[in-house]
């Protein structure tokens, strides 16, 4: 059943119209936030007291969260749509037929998501063909073994009186290389077999961690131990092994852990807790006084239990801008493939390095909220003389702290599902438009 | 008298067949196994061919390429460029960046003779 579909998705998007926070929604329903994050991710299912409780809490009709996702449909209708057309659908007419055929509507809808998956599966294979540097090596071995035995058994067959001595040794190299083309082809088999064919297999190492991080809360008490150290990371990566991680997947989760146990061990949890109980939710503050770097105070604050400082979201990017890290906040959408806005402080700080920013930002379109957020990039390399230094940039996002943080910066998602008008960084036509 | 060639060549298999069916044909054959002394080869062999192949270890075939045409007293020596990608825009590249003849690999032996008696014409 499509993720849009659940009730998870359903609570989690209500309680956004809301404006509310996932401890407050919690609390009203009498769960744990960790609990209700976990049910708003879909990984677990819940009974009637609960539901009940939170359909109260979120002033709907039950019914409402377990059928009818009538808004989702709606906007995966839209999109399906694309851009309006003279003889396109009516898109006029768009709640009516959903409301009157929830069936096509639905299907219709799954086939364009499914188109969408698919043509990035088309295009990533294709990419993998022209650039996969291990497909390229196998053939240069396959192609250099072919070479040889080629070039050898040619002068073998057409050498008048070849010299015993020099047909022993040619008979040999053919041997060799008809060994080794007989490996490179197995490990070219292998590999391609190896492909993935069905769309549960696409999810990209990246997805992976995002996964288990979620699952967690982005929050390790194994790590937050005193005597916590490498072991317990391998100790964790074993667990995910085990339960179907994949390999390149697990060495992402492990940087991701070891960093997460050294940002432990710097800032302690219970003496940072009380610190940010006395300073608030300040980066620059809590800097100031642990000593710590920003980028450290901002990866541990979004490591800190939601129950204590409630929802806090981190996104992490490389020189290239590539989003590297994402720990969502409610309100605050984070493009998983595409390129996200060029708006975002996000970038602006790679620019500045060591010079953090404060902003106030809403994204453009339904469901956004305002939230207030930092940025600040840093080096994670040394730099040599003959090599340029790893930049990285960081973006903590907190709940928007009100009129005294200062004027709000308009931003969007990602240029093609953005609907903001006239602007200068719009790198794509948008397919929605404002007020839609 | 003799002509000599030069091969700069990783694999030695294919080193050995080329090398056989060169000096049978009546060159001096000298081999080379790797990129990024490749030039210091050149001037000290002297050769009035070079057969190059393009994936080499420590520098690729092309910047030797360069480095050779670039010589003073070199920079005219033929060279044969051998690769695996034989498509038209790996051929125009080796054209731009002054190779005198282009082969794909896997090469038939008379391609070759043919290719070297034609690039030094005694």
């Amino acid at each position: 059943m499509p993720d849009r579909l659940m009730i998870g998705t359903r609570i989690r998007e209500r309680r956004v119209l809301n404006g509310m926070r996932q401890s407050d929604l919690a609390q009203r329903a009498g769960i744990s936030p960790s609990y209700l994050n976990l049910i708003e991710h879909n990984h677990r299912r819940i009974g009637g007291k609960t539901l009940l409780k939170l359909a109260e809490a979120l002033k709907v009709e039950p019914s409402q969260l377990t059928q009818g996702a009538e808004a989702t449909l709606i906007s995966g209708l839209r999109e399906a749509a694309g851009k309006p057309r003279n003889d396109g659908p009516e898109l006029d007419r768009t709640e009516e037929f959903a409301g009157r055929y929830p069936g096509w509507a639905s299907l219709l809808s799954d086939l364009h998501r499914r188109t969408q998956t698919l043509e990035r599966t088309i295009e990533t294979l294709t990419d993998r063909l022209a650039h996969d540097p291990f497909l390229a090596d196998s053939l240069h071995e396959v192609i250099s073994a072919v070479t040889a035995i080629r070039a050898t058994s040619s002068i073998l067959v057409e050498t008048e009186a070849i010299e015993p001595e020099w047909q022993a040794r040619f008979h040999r190299n053919i041997n060799e290389d008809s060994a080794r083309l007989t490996e490179g082809a197995q490990a070219l088999v292998r590999y391609l077999e190896a492909a993935p064919n069905t769309e549960a297999e696409l999810t990209s190492p990246q997805d992976e961690m995002h996964a288990y991080l979620a699952a967690r809360g982005y929050h390790l008490p194994e790590l937050e131990r005193e005597m916590a150290g490498p072991r317990d990371v391998a100790r964790l990566i074993d667990a995910a092994a085990s339960e179907g991680m994949s390999s390149p997947a697990q060495n992402l989760t492990r940087e991701a852990l070891l960093r997460y146990m050294e940002d432990a061990a710097a800032l302690p949890l219970r003496a940072f807790l009380a610190r940010v109980a006395t300073l608030g939710l300040r980066p620059d503050r809590l800097a100031e006084a642990t000593g710590a770097d920003m980028a450290r105070v901002f990866r541990r604050l979004a490591s800190l239990p939601e129950t204590d400082v409630g929802e806090v979201g981190l996104v992490i990017c490389d020189a290239s801008g590539t989003l590297t890290f994402r720990k969502p906040i409610a309100g605050f959408a984070t493009p998983r493939m595409a390129g996200a806005c060029a708006l975002w402080p996000l970038y602006q700080v790679l620019s500045q390095p060591q010079v953090p920013l404060r902003l106030r930002l809403r994204q453009a379109g339904r469901g956004a909220e305002v939230i207030e957020a930092f940025a600040v990039a840093a080096q994670t390399g040394p730099a040599g003389f003959d090599r340029p230094p790893l930049m990285q940039a960081l973006m903590l996002m907190l709940p928007d702290p009100g009129e005294t943080g200062g004027a709000v910066r308009p931003i969007g998602v990602s240029c093609r599902i953005c609907p903001l008008a006239d602007c200068a960084a719009r790198r794509e036509p948008s397919i929605v438009a404002e007020g839609m | 008298m003799t002509k000599r060639v030069l091969v700069i060549e990783d694999e030695p298999n294919i080193i050995e067949a080329v090398s056989f069916i060169l000096s049978r044909d009546g060159w001096e054959v000298k081999t080379h196994a790797n990129g990024h002394d490749a030039m210091d080869a050149v001037r000290a062999r002297a050769p009035d061919l070079i057969i190059l192949d393009v994936m080499l270890p420590g520098k690729s075939g092309f910047d030797i390429l360069q480095e050779i045409r670039a010589d003073a007293v070199y920079g005219d020596t033929p060279v044969l460029m051998l690769t695996a990608r034989g498509q038209t825009k790996d051929r125009e590249m080796a054209e731009r960046a002054g190779a005198s003849q282009y082969m794909t690999k896997p090469f038939s032996n008379a391609d070759v003779l043919a290719a070297v008696r034609a690039l030094v014409v005694p």
